[in-house]
């Protein structure tokens, strides 16, 4: 069975994905100004920032009692209301819709905290394949390096810290971000990732980001038609 | 007998030396659950155990963003499932397991097919839902407060009257409250019926008066109870 549906609908679908330090929202910003001046309508969205349930997020960080399988179930609940809301609409309009991160993000993240990797694809099974899932490929060292440099303060949850991989938030970032960055090796080809070197010069990547976003954009706007849900709901109960 | 989940479960989370009794009393609202599991809890506390109760969104982790969301009504069905997946795994790590850990007897008011039931005659699939709760550990036992739509009626009207939730008005059955929520509990008793087979609940009728409902329940219970004593004992 495939873990979900590949996406039919008029729009497109375009994500990055990668460990802290990849340079993957880099890239996705770029690519926006570029799509923009193209004059094609976008929609841009980011993992976790709906209204819903920002606040219990916030809660249970705060007391740090988020268990691996509550911290995956907020992030699906967030990502069901974002789905539904910020990108279902767009895409069945026949725009583009640029992810931040998208749900491989939880299947990398979550399976690395202990969680069953087919729960966690059957979790996400409402969501739609992306037309374009980049993959900024960076060695721990270098993503290591960018982070230190650029950012004043390593997040409790994002160093894995709840782990007991380490008690020193760095060492604990590099083991969990280590982890995070196998899972996404091991997925690459289930999930279809395109695998950008993120080691490779800005706009070289930036380069490569544009001709394959591009190329999967031919004459989409010309296809609008009405698309169904992908199969989750069903009226089987009836 | 050994504990298991359903599904996948929480893998980081061994049920060797989960110690404890879990039983779980199901029905719909208005089929006097809070009743029969007060009284179901004294009598288990003198029968010498310890009880701890928890029951549906009480989490604190999301029970105030639950509330938030129905008074909004921002949720569409596979969001407010998964809220009330979040709050079901918040309260199965952090209350039922350290309490059967500790040799506790669980009394869950409702427990995953309360879930399964709603999302269920809300259009979501089977398959999902039973990946999803597959998390859940399976209880020592079910009791079922089974109850026609006849009598549950009044009860409900007598009892504060018809709720906007649990009409499923949410559902587009009809702007009629008294008709929605007679096609809703048609909908979701048919499930929890279902579910009984499929699970293997214990089914008691809730029509029956409160004493003779309750010693069906003991009776129940005390064959759990006696699984758990020390050989020999």
């Amino acid at each position: 069975m495939e873990p979900f549906a590949p996406s039919s609908f008029p729009g497109r679908l375009v994500v990055v994905e990668g460990i802290d330090g990849s340079g993957k929202s880099t890239q996705l910003m770029l690519l926006r100004k570029f799509v923009e001046s193209e004059g094609i309508p976008l929609i841009f969205t980011e993992w976790n920032s709906s209204e819903l349930v920002r606040e219990t997020t916030k809660r249970g960080k705060r007391k740090q009692t988020l268990t691996p399988t509550t911290f995956s179930l907020l992030h699906a609940t967030d990502f069901a209301h974002r789905f539904t809301y910020q990108i279902l609409p767009p895409l069945k309009a026949g725009m583009l819709v640029l992810g931040d991160r998208y749900i491989y993000t939880a299947y990398a993240r979550d399976t690395v905290r202990g969680m069953d990797p087919e729960w966690v694809r059957n979790l996400y099974r409402f969501a739609v394949r992306p037309t374009l899932a980049f993959y900024f490929r960076v060695p721990i060292e270098v993503a290591m390096k960018r982070i230190l440099t650029g950012r004043v303060k390593l997040k409790y949850y994002e160093a894995g810290m709840d782990m007991g991989l380490s008690g020193d938030i760095q060492e604990s970032f590099r083991l969990f971000q280590s982890r995070i960055l196998q899972a996404y090796d091991a997925m690459a080809e289930e999930v279809g990732f395109e695998v950008i070197d993120a080691t490779l010069p800005v706009n070289e990547q930036q380069r490569i980001v544009r001709a394959k976003t591009m190329k999967a954009l031919e004459g989409y706007t010309t296809r609008r038609h009405i698309e169904r849900m992908p199969r989750l709901y069903s009226r089987e109960g009836q | 007998m050994e504990r298991r989940y359903y599904g996948a479960g929480l893998p980081y989370v061994p049920t060797k030396d989960l110690r404890g009794k879990l039983i779980v009393v199901e029905g719909t609202d208005g089929v006097g659950r809070s009743t029969q599991m007060g009284l179901l809890q004294q009598w288990i506390e003198l029968q010498g155990y310890a009880v701890v109760t928890t029951g549906w969104t009480r989490s604190s982790l999301v029970s105030s963003s639950i509330e938030a969301a129905k008074s909004g009504n921002m949720l569409n069905h596979l969001t407010y499932t998964l809220l009330y997946a979040t709050d079901f795994a918040d309260r199965l790590e952090n209350v039922i397991i350290p309490a059967l850990r500790s040799d506790f007897v669980v009394l869950c008011d409702r427990y995953i097919y309360t879930a399964i039931a709603r999302s269920a005659v809300r259009g979501l699939t089977k398959d999902y839902l039973h990946r999803l709760f597959g998390i859940a550990l399976v209880p020592d036992l079910v009791l079922y407060l089974n109850i026609d739509l006849e009598t549950l009626i009044p009860r409900v009207l007598e009892s504060g009257g018809l709720d906007y939730w649990e009409s499923g008005m949410d559902m587009d059955l009809g702007q009629d409250l008294f008709e929605s929520f007679r096609q809703y509990q048609t909908l979701i008793i048919r499930e929890f019926d279902a579910m009984a087979a499929e699970h293997g609940f214990e089914t008691v009728d809730a029509r029956a008066p409160v004493q003779v409902i309750q010693d069906q329940l003991r009776a129940r219970v005390a064959q759990v109870l006696q699984d758990g004593a020390p050989k020999g004992a």
